[in-house]
């Protein structure tokens, strides 16, 4: 799979997917899009990636240990729902906005975001362990 | 008090999260599943008794409105099926803790596990078609990753072929909602049906409904649909394929009867006609399957379909009686076969042995044991007066009440067949003397033990319970039975006595 053609195109497509991911994250609230589809297309930047790279280099990328990327996703999906009945006695994932100059940013946004994390997390953790077989254990261990 | 609703599937997330944050360190994993499987079990035992209480619960999650949000409805049915997940959710904790954690290639049993447990809740909480889809995914690739850990060969082999069906199951029901919300432009089940009333084309809508049956009857494990369970259940560890058996199966079965008791009752006569032959040929097709085994957890296996039968059975039939039967039947089905599935795996751990040729001298070494493996077993065969027997007794007597003797008789030969198969494992595992080849397993030490057998005491105990006293279950599967039967009730406390007014007079004028 490691072509000349394939590293190249993707030394310029791995910052433009991951531009993209962003994109459509952000424009998810009014449009389609949101974090489930802009984890999904993030993912496939890391996919081709660990391609043509060798793990070791994507874990060293990443810095972050998928599993708990996705953990954190969680989390902050949780939290955003757990924001509204804090702060007002709302129902569970009401949303809450607040006004910085002419955008606004609320909740939704940080569920959405929450999304993302856990989609790229569970995707990178899935293909990483598939592109190194038996080093899992091995790295367990370790800790 | 929306709380209650929400917090019965956040909790078990939340927990997952928490333990995940906190790999590798496995005794604070364990610690703080077993905090959310108490905290969960408080929460759902507050929720059914508010229900009993107050009748239908909703919640609409974000402040949006029914039919545009997603709603949250615990009715009898769903409050009691989340109990029953809960209690379920902490006996495979404790099973698990002397278990599963023993070996070290297991990791990561906690997290996944209560991802499903939370998934689980939702499906039963959900009143939104398209969110049930949702968490039928979230439940698929957590029950995949308790599946594949441990990384053998063999559960990698039933993993894929688990996987693989329960794909092709999620893609019909995906398909089988986009029809739905084409034909009637809402996802909210109770506006669902108000609307399916209103939708001209009732063929297009019986091919719906039978996409349905598919979709559900694969996480069901129906006839001819079951070939994935047997392959992939006797693969995993003992805690995990308990709350399989326990769970998984039962939440098809729920998902069959909210929807073909709210949804698409317009065509009764065929839709759930074809219900009707999928029961018995699951009945038979099971018990047959079980009767030709050796190995324990996979007669067991082929049990869970014989019984899903009977299930399918009390929705098949459609009257108020019928579907008390087949609620009573969810509930006591999940407690024993669960059990079963404990008590194998304590056998194995105890005698060294799960195949019935090589197993014997149980009732000698481990009488404690054999009496834990009588009640569940005899249970499941209906024998009275252990709860099963009240369970088949509701079915039958609500098929002869139907005049559908045949399915009557079925019902009762494959008791029989059910009998006979526990006796099977009764006279080769438990009763025969210990083949000299076996050899003895390590003893465990006494904490362990306890650890071991404290669920299967409990779980056994509330089978006694309920067979010596059906009386409180009976009235629960009751008032399910006859709000399953009425959904106005559904249908008033989701969308608000107004809108429901409203559309009802525009439905008088459409027929």
């Amino acid at each position: 799979m490691n072509t000349l053609i394939l590293r190249e195109t993707t030394r310029v497509l791995f910052t433009l997917i991951l531009v993209f991911s962003v994109a459509t994250l952000l424009r998810g609230h009014d449009a389609p899009g949101g974090g489930f589809v802009g984890g999904l297309i993030a993912s496939t930047a890391f996919s081709l990636y660990i391609f043509v790279a060798d793990p070791k280099d994507v874990r060293r990328l990443v810095r972050a240990d998928p599993l708990k990327t996705a953990a954190a996703g969680l989390a902050l999906a949780i939290l955003s729902g757990l924001i509204g009945p804090i702060l007002g006695g709302r129902p569970f994932l009401s949303g809450e906005w607040v006004e910085i100059g002419a955008v606004e940013l609320g909740t939704p946004l940080l569920f959405d975001f929450g999304v993302y994390l856990v989609v790229v997390g569970a995707v990178l953790t899935f293909a990483l362990e598939i592109k190194e077989p038996g080093a899992a254990p091995a790295a367990d261990s370790e800790e | 008090m929306s709380w209650l609703l929400a917090s019965a599937i956040v909790l078990p997330l939340a927990s997952g999260v928490v333990g995940l944050s906190l790999r590798p360190r496995r005794a604070v994993q364990q610690c703080v599943s077993l905090l959310a499987a108490i905290g969960h079990l408080g929460i759902a035992i507050a929720l059914l008794v508010k229900v009993w209480r107050e009748g239908i619960l909703v919640a609409q999650v974000g402040e949006w409105p029914a039919p545009f949000g997603i709603t949250l409805v615990a009715d009898h049915l769903s409050s009691a099926m989340v109990l029953i997940t809960a209690v379920l959710g902490m006996a495979t904790i404790v099973y698990a803790l002397c278990d599963i954690d023993e070996n070290a290639l297991v990791k990561d049993f906690h997290p996944p596990l209560q991802a499903l447990i939370g998934a689980v809740c939702g499906a039963f909480l959900t009143g939104d078609i398209f969110n049930l889809y949702v968490w039928y995914e979230v439940m698929l690739i957590a029950s995949l990753a308790l599946l594949i850990s441990g990384g053998r060969k063999a559960q990698l082999d039933g993993a894929v072929r688990y996987a693989a069906l329960s794909l092709v199951a999620t893609t019909m029901l995906l398909s089988g909602i986009g029809l739905l919300y084409g034909m009637t432009g809402t996802l909210n089940m109770a506006d669902l049906h108000l609307r399916v009333q209103q939708v001209e084309n009732q063929g297009l809508l019986s091919v719906v409904a039978i996409l349905f049956v598919f979709a559900f009857g694969i996480k069901a494990a129906v006839f001819p649909l079951f070939f994935w369970l047997p392959a992939s259940y006797h693969t995993p560890k003992v805690a995990v394929s308990a709350i399989f058996a326990g769970l998984l199966t039962k939440v098809g079965v729920y998902s069959m009867i909210r929807v073909f008791t709210l949804i698409f009752t317009h065509d009764v006569g065929y839709t759930h006609g074809i219900l009707l032959w999928t029961a018995g040929l699951t009945m038979v097709t099971g018990v047959l399957g079980a009767a030709s085994h050796n190995e324990l957890r996979r007669i067991l296996s082929f049990h869970i379909i014989s019984q899903i039968g009977y299930m399918v059975l009390g929705l098949a039939l459609f009257t108020p009686l019928a579907l008390v039967g087949a609620v009573f039947y969810i509930l006591h089905h999940i407690i024993v076969k669960a059990n079963l599935f404990f008590v194998a795996g304590a056998t194995e751990r105890l005698s060294g042995s799960s195949d019935l040729k090589t197993l014997g001298g149980v009732y000698r070494e481990q009488p404690l044991l054999a009496a834990l493996f009588f009640v569940p077993a005899f249970s499941l065969a209906g024998f009275p007066p252990l709860s099963g027997f009240w369970a088949k007794l509701l079915v039958i007597k609500a098929s002869l009440a139907s005049q559908q003797y045949w399915i009557a008789a079925v019902a009762l030969g494959v008791g029989l067949l059910t009998l006979y198969s526990m006796t099977k494992i009764w006279v080769n595992g438990f009763w025969k003397a210990r083949p000299a080849s076996a050899e003895e397993p390590p003893p465990l030490t006494r904490p362990n033990r306890l650890l071991l057998l404290s669920p299967i005491i409990c779980l056994a105990a509330i089978t006694l319970a309920i067979g010596l006293w059906p009386g409180p279950l009976y009235d629960l599967a009751e008032r399910a039975g006859h709000e399953l039967m009425d959904p106005s009730k559904y249908v008033e406390a989701v969308l608000g006595p107004s809108q429901t007014a409203s559309i009802d007079a525009g439905t008088g004028v459409a027929k």
